[in-house]
């Protein structure tokens, strides 16, 4: 005989069921608000669209953000924080120009906007260098840098049938929208960098999530490096990053509302989501989609299309899980449904009587 | 066909999917339908969709395969003869990738991919077809549509080994079996005919179906055999294939759906299986059960939280199967004897039968009464069930009580046992499940009673804890001043069941403190700071220092007794508490009037003041804007700059009206003690009541749609002002103004409609939740495993506790003692 503490986990206890009912059942109590995060002037969003976010583990959060570190021994100064967040903080054309299409002529003219340009940190020569790197033909006019649509490629390109007009205003859009996002500075993704100070530290905190480029900054620290973005977190750091990830994420949410829910549970949820070495949706495209039982995949969702496949395979139901028991009309295996008591009771003096006298 | 088994015998250890072979299909069929005609001066045509050997509905008739009647007739399939073959829709996909993936002159697999399939073969050489596929059911092989009947030849020319490389399972599922020659035709029990009020027979929609494709079978077998045009012919086939493809699918892509002569879309075969409404959810995964009750719910302070209040009606309606043993038969016998409300009902004999109890059956069941029979007697005090209201989102959604009749027709329950429910009493109603077996009984007794559950398993804090006027009730008694002379003392003590007074602490007198210690269990010893910023101390048992709040009760008292005590313990104290806190707080009496929320002169115009500091304020901010001297912040524009310190001003000032509403109407105002103790209310409501309403927001801004830059007509087009942009100056208790009352119901709908969707978004989850983790077990080794027996976790939660008896980061200091473990 073993003694257990009553604070051990009964064995039998349906945990799955219970940390699914404690995250989903506070569900109905969150706010839909959106967060202010200080500084990010975005709303980064909070309560249920985020729970249900990160449940079905989106290839980009709605609003990344990305926490940068710096290795410890720069981490107390202010100047470099700054630095970094200038380097990594990404400036594109349109940010710092104006930048007019001109469809008769087929140019696109751009004008250098000095305060904006000052106010970022950008230069007319960074513009320019910027723009000369896609190898065009650029003619400098006064304060205009004015790009010219290569035209000869046009009239190849087009089927004959087109007007000659509007290929080419179609290309002056192109290429208006090719300059209008090259990038002058920074790292692709990230903008709105802005350095906070939390326990004498300055750690940077910016819109979009980038890692891998992020982690080439020789002050960064890629070991306390965070995203929101689970996804990118399991593709650099691995699964078990990303089950940790999921638990943070989980449990922020609930703590912002103010719900309490047992970190047991949020860690088993992060688990299962984790249980197959990639992370798995909670929903018929991961977890649900991947159950053993035909007749479970067939209650959840997408009953014909798993019904029809069944048999072309020749699937067979093990009935082993809690759903296809229910639906055989059996008994669950799940808590005291696991326990298979046999039980003979003693025979009663009256009945061997009986017996005797027959 | 008979049953020849007692389906209760057997066990149900898997389930195999196939699909039907033609040979198969004909071997099950019991007749070939061929009349596209059900009833024929109301009797079944034979070789009719209601052929009798198909089995029976009309009572009376009996099936003519076995014999049985409506009831225990199982039912039996027939058939119908395709004329040509059609391509079976929900297959098609199937049946294109077994044609693609093979090659059409050596039969062999060439491909793993539909879509890469190689111009030449590469095992024969022989140069392959193009194939494609156009949903729902047509194939294309160099771009000519080709009949089923070619398919299905090239189909059945590939070998079983083949198949089985083409991941198909050649027993199970022969890909030439997806293109149907025989229809098999089901049961009359799956498609009953409803007989209406006017004598008229209207029937199912699958037999609507089915007359439709015996018809098209009929008129093609007809024209085929007159030698008609090939066109025709085949214009007639793909009617043929139109009908069996609705016949199984009713909202295929690229097929309308046939539809009733109403107009309505019949539901056919996948529609009666799918969705919420479908055959899956609605009767497999969700069962309806007898033995039930509903009704409104009402509170009752009276009774036990382990009990539930049933009204005399539902107890005389339920009953409870009891074993007869030779212990309890006389007793059982009494049930029998009885004519009035605590009696029997049925008597089920050792064969099964099942004998009402009657006035002339009663004498020869008492007679014969023996062990291993069955006496179902009415709902008494004290028997087990399970109460329930939804939505259950819970496992507490659903405890077990103890029944106790009452008068009356609703439901009683303790108001301290509403929170798990989520039920209040403006109209809740809840389910009753009277338990059938032992086995069930047993379970809930030691599983699911309502005291087992005091503890949440989401967080471990009490969820099952006294509210509202009994927090109300312990606060004024535990407060310094409360002095109880001795009759005072008595009457409490005795409402708690002590009949020993104890000596007076303040001279003559009895402090309240007193009196709450008397309750409290001698070993409990807890310190904290209540709401109010105070130190409570809890010594042995006895109440030192400070005030009880709902916090005390809840995070420290309940939940310190239930892990020392265990459930009873804290059942019995809740119940004194309750008992004694209310009778206190109707001995010292407490209400709120108008007058509580009326503040003096002198405070409304410092609010008045404060209002107009702000906006002034704001105004200021809107110059600063307007000028551009405003400084932006970083990331946001101007204008979002502006709005969010506005934003800031109008709530930070809404927040100073807190001070001056508990200046005016006093600490001591019953309003302010309730919301500060926890006992019901907020601070925000009685600001709103007697101060101001505050800033009105949509979507996080102030309001600012409805007409060309303004909420309302009589306001000035983007004038940025407090009252402009939803500002209400009122206060409910002066009332509203009319732009105010109407920009407070643009908020109030907002939150309406969130609440709605919301309530949507995360039910949705919670059943994607559930199902991902439904199969999730602890074993006995303590670690987590899924259905299949994969390990999720080596220990659950990393150290093998349950989150029922752990908070978060402070886990119990109470160690377990050596009486606290109990052996397995």
């Amino acid at each position: 005989m073993k003694r257990r503490s009553k604070f051990q986990i009964p064995p039998g206890e349906a945990v799955g069921i219970v940390a699914a009912q404690s995250i989903g059942e506070p569900g109905t109590q969150m706010t839909m608000r959106t967060f202010h995060y200080a500084g990010v002037a975005e709303h980064v969003p909070t309560g249920l669209p985020r729970l249900i976010e990160i449940v079905d583990v989106r290839k980009e959060p709605k609003k990344p953000t990305i926490t940068i570190r710096l290795k410890k021994e720069y981490a107390k100064k202010r100047e470099i924080a700054e630095k970094v967040a200038y380097e990594i903080e990404s400036i594109f054309v349109k940010d710092v120009a104006k930048i007019i299409e001109d469809v008769e002529k087929g140019i696109v003219v751009v004008r250098f906007d000095k305060i904006a340009g000052e106010q970022l940190g950008i230069t007319k020569e960074m513009l320019l260098k910027s723009i000369k790197k896609g190898k065009r033909k650029i003619q400098e006019k006064g304060e205009d840098i004015i790009i010219a649509v290569d035209e000869d490629k046009g009239k190849k390109d087009e089927k004959g049938e087109k007007p000659k007009l509007f290929s080419k205003a179609k290309k002056v859009r192109k290429l208006f929208e090719k300059i209008s996002n090259t990038l002058i500075k920074g790292i692709k993704g990230i903008s709105k960098a802005v350095i906070l100070e939390e326990e004498g530290e300055f750690i940077i905190r910016a819109k979009g999530s980038n890692i891998r480029d992020v982690i080439k900054n020789k002050y960064v620290d890629p070991s306390r490096i965070y995203t929101n973005n689970i996804k990118e977190i399991e593709a650099i750091y691995g699964i078990e990053a990303a089950r940790n990830a999921i638990v943070k994420e989980v449990k922020d949410v609930l703590d912002m509302q103010g719900l309490t829910v047992n970190i047991r549970h949020i860690m088993l949820l992060a688990d299962v989501m984790c249980s197959e070495g990639i992370i798995l949706k909670v929903g018929r495209h991961g977890l649900a989609g991947r159950k053993r039982s035909v007749l479970a995949r067939a209650a959840f969702e997408e009953t014909i299309q798993h019904l029809t496949r069944a048999p072309v395979i020749g699937e067979e139901d093990p009935l082993i899980g809690t759903t296809e028991n229910i639906i055989a009309g059996k008994t669950v295996p799940v808590g005291t449904g696991r326990v298979l008591l046999e039980f003979t009771p003693p025979k009663t003096k009256e009945k061997t009587e009986r017996k005797k006298r027959k | 066909m008979v049953l020849h088994y007692n389906p209760a015998e057997y066990e149900t250890k898997k389930i195999k999917f196939s699909i039907f072979s033609p040979e198969t299909i004909l071997s099950m069929s019991v007749a070939e339908i061929t009349i596209p005609d059900t009833y024929e001066e109301g009797y079944p045509i034979d070789n009719g969709l209601m052929d009798q050997r198909l089995g029976v509905i009309d009572p009376g008739l009996r099936c003519k395969t076995c014999g049985g009647t409506e009831r225990t007739c199982p039912g039996h399939f027939g058939h119908i003869t395709l004329v040509r073959p059609v391509i079976h829709v929900l297959f098609a996909k199937y049946i294109y990738e077994a044609l693609a993936r093979t090659c059409e002159h050596c039969h062999k697999v060439i491909t793993e991919d539909v879509k890469k399939r190689p111009k030449k073969c590469p095992l024969c050489k022989k140069e392959l077809a193009k194939i494609e596929f156009q949903k729902p059911t047509t194939f294309l092989i160099n771009g000519k549509e080709v009949l089923p009947t070619q398919i299905r030849e090239m189909l059945s020319e590939i070998p079983d080994e083949e198949v089985e490389k083409l991941g198909f399972s050649p027993q199970n599922a022969h890909p030439k079996w997806m293109v149907l020659t025989v229809l098999p035709v089901p049961p009359v029990n799956l498609r009953p005919s409803i007989t209406l009020e006017s004598g008229e027979k209207s029937e199912d929609d699958l037999t609507h179906k089915l007359v439709d494709i015996i018809r098209v079978n009929q008129k093609l077998k007809a024209n085929i055999e007159a030698g008609a045009p090939q066109l025709i012919v085949e214009d007639l086939w793909n009617l043929l294939q139109y009908h069996v493809s609705t016949y199984f699918d009713n909202e295929t892509a690229n097929i309308p759906p046939a539809r009733h002569r109403s107009g309505r879309p019949l539901k056919t075969l996948a529609q009666r299986l799918k969705g919420k409404e479908g055959r899956f959810r609605y009767n497999l995964s969700g069962k309806r059960v007898n033995f039930s009750a509903r009704t409104v719910v009402s509170p009752d302070p009276v009774i036990t939280i382990n009990e539930v209040g049933v009204p005399y009606e539902v107890a005389e309606e339920l009953t409870i199967p009891i074993p007869v043993t030779k212990w309890n038969m006389e007793e059982l016998k009494d049930y029998i004897r009885r004519e009035t409300y605590p009696r029997a009902v049925y008597v089920i004999r050792g064969d099964g039968r099942r004998i009402k109890v009657t006035e002339a059956s009663r004498e020869k069941i008492l007679e014969e009464l023996k062990v291993g029979w069955i006496v179902e007697r009415q709902l008494i005090d004290g028997d087990v069930v399970l109460f329930n209201r939804q939505p259950s989102l819970h496992r507490i959604s659903m405890m077990a009580h103890l029944v106790k009749v009452l008068p009356g027709k609703t439901f009683k329950i303790n108001p301290v046992v509403t929170p798990p429910y989520n039920a209040d009493f403006d109209g809740d109603e809840m389910n009753l499940h009277a338990l059938q077996s032992e086995e069930a009984r047993a379970e809930a007794r030691e599983i699911m009673l309502v005291e087992k559950q005091i503890l949440s398993p989401r967080h471990g804090h009490a969820i099952i804890s006294p509210q509202e006027d009994i927090v109300s009730g312990v606060f004024f008694l535990t407060s310094d001043e409360t002095v109880l002379d001795k009759k005072e003392a008595a009457k409490l003590l005795y409402k708690a069941g002590i009949t020993k007074l104890p000596k007076p602490d303040k001279g003559k007198y009895y402090s309240g403190k007193l009196i709450f210690s008397m309750l409290l269990p001698d070993d409990l010893s807890v310190k904290f700071t209540s709401k109010l910023g105070k130190e409570v101390v809890i010594k042995n048992g006895k109440l030192i220092k400070g005030e009880v709040d709902s916090k005390g009760i809840e995070q420290y008292i309940i939940e310190k007794i239930f892990l020392m005590h265990g459930p009873s313990y804290t059942t019995k104290f809740l119940k004194n508490l309750t008992d004694v806190a209310l009778e206190y707080l109707s001995m010292k009496g407490l209400s709120v009037s108008l007058r509580h929320y009326k503040i003096s002169e002198e405070h409304q115009r410092k609010v008045r003041e404060l209002l107009q500091k702000m906006d002034k304020e704001i105004e200021n901010l809107i110059i600063k804007y307007k000028n551009k001297t405003l400084e932006r912040a970083p990331g946001m524009t101007l204008k979002e700059t502006l709005e969010s310190l506005i934003l800031q001003i109008t709530s930070k000032t809404r927040d100073s009206m807190g001070e001056i509403v508990v200046e005016s109407l006093g600490e001591d105002s019953p309003s302010i003690i309730m919301a500060r103790i926890g006992a019901r209310g907020s601070i925000l409501n009685a600001i709103q009541m007697s101060a101001v309403v505050g800033q009105q927001v949509v979507r996080n801004k102030r309001l600012w749609r409805g007409y060309y830059g303004r909420t309302l007509v009589y306001f000035h087009p983007k004038k940025l002002t407090g009252r402009e942009r939803g500002f209400v100056y009122y206060y409910f208790s002066k009332g509203l103004e009319p732009d105010e009352f109407y920009h407070h119901a643009m908020a109030g709908r907002e939150s309406i409609v969130n609440t709605a969707i919301r309530t949507a978004r995360s039910g949705y989850m919670q059943r994607r939740l559930i199902h991902a983790m439904q199969d999730l077990v602890v074993l006995e080794d303590l670690t987590v495993r899924d259905a299949g027996g994969q390990i999720i976790q080596t220990i659950y939660g990393g150290d093998g506790k349950d989150p029922m008896f752990t908070k978060g980061k402070e886990e119990y200091e109470t160690k377990p003692k050596e009486d606290d473990v109990d052996t397995v």
